[in-house]
């Protein structure tokens, strides 16, 4: 038998279903790996207790011949910054340690009630800020892929960091991520795994600690492109305490999986193949258009105008936001608060200081300054029409093409010790090519395409149009058949 | 436009952060360096173009304008810092 913690999410379904396994021994299998790879420090807090507990209870079930869902039974870990009922809920964040939640986000609530096993709270970047996750409060993690000619840890990308660490060093089944700028799809490259954001509104953003409300939606990041129908079909859905969330119907994304893309037309836009992107990812950005044409699709040239205005755009919308979410953190109703006998408003600056780190503290000063008198009209309001541009960039491009192929990441994964040092804005330019689709609020998706000549991952990204999940499925489905991707991490190879 | 430490001061308590001296000038470097890259926004035009607050093509839904929570003063103070007789405690606001 395969090892329990080789198995996808779909195999672990089908298996449960057959008996050949029970859900205790499965989570049992990934307690035992999540002890074994601690030292990557995926999880910020595990919880076996309450895993246990809960598979126990899906096997009761199923021994009745009651099956909540695909996913009853399956071990899954859950990112740090949704709320989950009772295990503490930190953001990754010292203002948050002990923070224990006295209700359930939807979208775990949701997973819970199909019958998932929460396996514990994975790591990220502080309140999701960050693509290396190197800006957590309780420390880094660590990829467990190793370059072939360097020993150095490599950042497993962000700040869904600890989730794409969990799933590729197979300590989970799949995990649950949140992208803002390309939080789900940048980690997902890096680590060799699939990882979707979903349209915006299809999944309810509510119990999730925010960041940029506008643009912040949940997604799977799983093995596999079934994988990830299944776990999105168990997440997604309108929410009447959502008010973004969408009331539309929802598919059985997994039946989108047919194989078959003959005649469909895939965009590929000049501008994100800037001079001086490098030449690894024009190549492999190139077999996947030549994966996709062999399978029957049709490639057609576009243009995306308003690209290399995303970033820049995003950098000060997405502040903007968080510095008014951040507000609540205030030492009164919950979390850290620092009090040394002085006024409310001295409560609130000594109790902020010291619980947000660097990179929170400099985006919620850039967003009060875009957002304060005299500079409101000059820096958020130009943003905002600059994203309007780049949403008709894409509502124009879904005129002609089904699916936009692109590149996720301009690189593969760099070393911690060399994120540490990189200035903001090197830092922000990891997500050149996600944060456009964050913007317009459609749907994208980064699978594994290949290796790097560093035997690094490399992922591709394909974008939807707005809640058409199921053709990014469909046509990620036939590349992922086309790439074969088989690495396993350096890690599980019992490498360095 | 140039932020200078005096800057970085007021926006540091328009957003409630204190902000040690020694550190406004690194700050404001910093500051001044994200903000020069995200004026290359100026070189759009915008002209004519009405700002989004949101892309999302959803019409905000109504609902009935019925109490459907609340009513768990215990839950809502589970994780206070400090509460007393049901209310969260603060500092003195009132002299």
């Amino acid at each position: 038998m395969t090892e329990l913690t080789n198995l996808t999410l779909a195999e672990a379904r089908d298996g449960l279903a057959k008996g050949e396994y029970t859900s205790v021994e499965l989570t049992e299998a990934f307690l035992g790996a999540m002890e074994a790879r601690k030292d990557l420090n995926a999880f910020i807090v595990t919880c076996p207790d309450v895993a246990l507990e809960r598979a126990k209870a899906s096997d009761a079930r199923r021994a009745k011949g009651e099956v909540l869902g695909p996913m009853d039974g399956a071990p899954v870990a859950i990112k740090d910054l949704f709320c989950t009922e009772g295990v503490q809920t930190t953001a990754a964040s010292k203002i948050l340690e002990g923070f224990k939640p006295q209700y359930e986000s939807t979208v775990s609530g949701k997973l819970r009630d199909g019958g998932a096993v929460m396996l514990g709270k994975t790591n990220l970047d502080e309140f999701a800020m960050g693509s290396a996750n190197i800006t957590s409060a309780y420390g880094n993690v660590t990829s467990p892929w190793v370059a072939e000619d360097d020993p150095e840890k490599l950042v497993p990308g962000g700040s869904s960091g600890g989730s794409a660490a969990a799933v590729s060093a197979r300590m989970c089944l799949a995990a649950t991520g949140t992208d803002t700028g390309g939080s789900i799809r940048q980690p997902a490259a890096f680590t060799g795994i699939v990882g979707l954001k979903p349209t915006y509104g299809r999944c309810s953003r509510w119990g999730i600690v925010a960041f940029a409300s506008s643009l912040d939606q949940a997604g799977p990041m799983t093995h596999t492109v079934r994988d990830a129908a299944i776990m999105l079909g168990q997440m997604a859905g309108f929410d009447p305490k959502d008010s973004t969330s969408a009331k539309v119907d929802l598919p059985d994304f997994e039946k989108a999986l047919t194989g078959d893309i003959r005649g469909l037309k895939v965009g590929i836009p000049k501008e994100y193949r800037p001079d001086g992107l490098d030449s690894e990812i024009a190549a492999l950005w190139d077999q996947g258009i030549a994966w996709l044409k062999d399978a029957g699709a049709e490639i057609v040239d576009i243009s995306l105008p308003h690209t290399d205005k995303a970033l820049a755009t995003y950098y000060i919308v997405a502040p903007a936001e968080a510095s008014s979410n951040l507000a609540r953190y205030d030492g009164v109703r919950y979390g850290l608060r620092v009090e040394e006998g002085g006024n409310l408003d001295e409560m609130y600056m000594k109790t902020r200081a010291k619980g947000f780190g660097k990179e929170v503290k400099r985006r919620i000063l850039i967003g009060t300054y875009v957002l304060s008198a005299g500079y409101y009209d000059a820096y958020y309001l130009k943003a905002q029409k600059v994203r309007a541009l780049i949403a008709n960039d894409f509502a124009e491009a879904f005129k002609t093409v089904d699916v936009i192929l692109t590149p996720t990441a301009p690189s593969d994964a760099f070393p911690i010790a060399g994120g540490n040092k990189v200035d903001p804005i090197t830092m922000y330019l990891n997500d050149v090519f996600t944060v456009p689709a964050s913007l317009a609020g459609v749907p994208a998706m980064s699978l594994p395409g290949g290796l790097s000549q560093k035997g690094l991952p490399l992922g591709l990204q394909l974008i939807g149009r707005p809640f058409d999940e199921e053709t990014i499925l469909r046509a990620a489905g036939v590349m992922e058949a086309a790439a074969e991707f088989t690495a396993v991490p350096t890690l599980l190879r019992g490498g360095k | 436009m140039s932020l200078d430490k005096a800057t970085v001061r007021k926006i540091g308590f328009l957003a409630r952060l204190e902000i040690p001296e020694e550190d406004l000038e690194g700050l404001a470097h910093e500051l001044n360096g994200i903000l020069g890259w995200v004026e290359q926004l100026a070189q759009v035009d915008t002209e004519g173009v009405a700002p989004v607050a949101s892309v999302s093509q959803m019409k905000l839904f109504w609902r009935d304008d019925v109490v459907t929570d609340g009513n768990m003063p215990e839950k809502a103070l589970a994780n206070a810092p400090e509460a007393v007789d049901g209310y969260f405690l603060v500092p003195k606001v009132v002299e």
